[in-house]
């Protein structure tokens, strides 16, 4: 295993995920704007957001600690994506051999405080009040998640991540068998996809799109950049706890959209909640399964 | 000294005219993208701002055209002005204006930007806007419906792709000071001498 082929797969893993990702959130909007009877936007129409906004200026200035926020965030996105078991086939010549579910679930987390950091140095009072409210989420959502994780680790009896697939390769996969479990990491994870009714952050009613209230040109470019490959992360790492991974790059994309579409549909039919509902409603309901989950182990 | 529908007349003339310049492939890539997406910060000052809502909605989804609304005034390409403005809320235009992050451009929406329309003898509203603020394209009309508005931001985004110079920002930086003297003339000498912009990527 040279570092070339690292580096080899490394790119052409961020490349796919940074174009799925990007289609898949065009077609969050499409898709919703069928929902609403609208004819919507093109499917390529995040895309051309981003884009565009890498060609424009930037409005504000606050100096470099600002400036490191979206930085940070690309970075924990990136990292994220990378550590990830991919393919099964891939095994040979992936970062992801080195990383934990561990590293992985700490990756997840320090994406948003790093902007927590940017935001803090503007001083928006919106971006503050952004932060806070996914920070005060971000307790909800990984309460069931952390549950169910913990339940996958224990009955592979490792947290290495190909360890937990190659189990489901053996037994099934965990999505059957342990369902409640399941549902109480789906909770979260709509949650962690920013998808109503759990998208309180940058509920732009509310807190005018919160900690990217400041944020403009080419460094809000960066943030939808990274968000999209962040997003195809995060299907990726439940397909892979919870679905058995991915053989070829077809069923991958499969699996993927059939989860995108799930947290499409319900971001959809519902509004969203308030911050202490939403709170309210993850420590409860999905935490409640998750324990049930355990026991029934 | 033009006035506001003379100005509109020659900028329609001229849109016929013009046909689609190339500048480079790089240059037209970057013009499509921005063509593309246009996020709207909708400024409802006048009447016309019930108008609005409609062309984001279910009804006429301006979102077909990757025309949406944005949050703030840092995300936005285009600010709509939509009618009469007081003296108070040009002020908040003005600021709100330079606090965009450029490529930018504004959209009047109503005869109350193009000459004063039925406010055309108050005292405390402005009469034409391109004095204060440079109008890119207008939507005539008293007021005008969701159409007349979505065939303005169409004919901006035309006008964006052939690149038709200098376009509205670029004529405020080169002529800030006719502006500011204008801006002056109704506001007093209570307004800032530079660019604001300038003052937010100070030390940058
Ligand atoms: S143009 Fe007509 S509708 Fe628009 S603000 Fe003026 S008076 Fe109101």
């Amino acid at each position: 295993m040279t570092i070339l082929t690292i580096m080899g797969q490394g790119m052409a893993v961020l490349l796919f995920a940074y174009v799925a990702g990007m289609l898949y959130y065009g077609l969050y909007r499409n898709i919703t704007a069928r929902f609403q009877k609208r004819i919507g936007p093109p499917v390529l129409q995040t895309f051309y957001d981003s884009m565009k906004l890498l060609f424009k200026d930037e409005a504000t200035a606050f100096g470099w600690m600002f400036y490191l926020g979206p930085v940070i965030m690309a970075t924990g996105s990136v990292l994220t994506l990378l550590l990830l078991p991919f393919l099964r086939v891939w095994h040979e010549g992936s970062l992801s051999v080195y990383g934990d579910l561990f590293v992985i679930l700490y990756l997840m987390v320090m994406g948003p405080l790093g902007n927590a950091l940017a935001v803090g140095v503007s001083g928006n009072p919106f971006g503050v009040m952004g932060v806070t409210r996914g920070l005060t989420r971000l307790m909800g959502l990984e309460l069931p998640f952390y549950i169910a994780v913990i339940g996958v680790m224990s009955v592979a009896q490792s947290s290495d991540i190909w360890h937990i697939i190659a189990w489901q390769q053996i037994h099934g996969i965990n999505m059957i068998h342990y369902p409640l479990l399941f549902i109480a990491a789906l909770f979260s994870f709509v949650g962690f996809m920013g998808s109503s009714p759990f998208d309180v952050v940058a509920a732009p009613q509310e807190v005018y799109s919160g900690p990217r209230s400041e944020f403009s040109g080419k460094f809000l470019g960066l943030l939808m950049s990274q968000n999209a490959i962040f997003g195809f992360a995060k299907l990726l790492l439940m397909v892979d706890l919870f679905w058995g991974g991915a053989d070829s790059i077809v069923e991958l994309i499969l699996k993927t959209f059939t989860l995108f579409l799930v947290t499409i549909v319900i971001g959809v039919v519902y509004g969203r909640f308030k911050v202490h509902q939403a709170v309210d409603f993850l420590v409860k309901f999905p935490t409640l399964l998750g324990v049930v989950g355990l026991l029934l182990l | 000294m033009k006035e506001g529908f003379l100005i509109e007349q020659e900028r329609l003339e001229h849109e016929a005219a013009a046909s689609l310049k190339s500048s480079g492939l790089i240059n037209d890539i970057i013009r499509y993208f921005r063509k593309k997406s246009i996020f709207v910060l909708a400024y409802g000052t006048g009447c016309g701002a019930i108008e609005m809502p409609p062309t984001f909605t279910s009804r006429y989804d301006a979102e077909r055209f990757g025309i949406r609304g944005a949050a703030t005034p840092r995300q936005a390409d285009v600010i709509v002005v939509s009618g009469y403005l007081s003296f108070k809320t040009l002020r908040r235009i003005i600021h709100t204006y330079e606090q965009m992050a450029s490529p930018k451009y504004v959209i009047a929406l109503g005869s109350c930007t193009i000459n004063g329309g039925m406010y055309w003898d108050s005292y405390n509203t402005i009469k034409q806007l391109d004095k204060y603020i440079p109008v890119d394209m207008y939507a005539n009309g008293c007021m005008p419906r969701p159409e007349a508005l979505l065939e303005a931001f169409i004919a901006l985004q035309k006008k964006i792709e052939n690149d038709e110079e200098p376009s509205g920002w670029e004529r405020y930086l080169e002529n800030i000071e006719w502006y500011r003297q204008n801006q002056r003339a109704v506001l007093g000498e209570d307004i800032k001498p530079a660019y604001e912009a300038d003052w937010y990527t100070e030390g940058r």
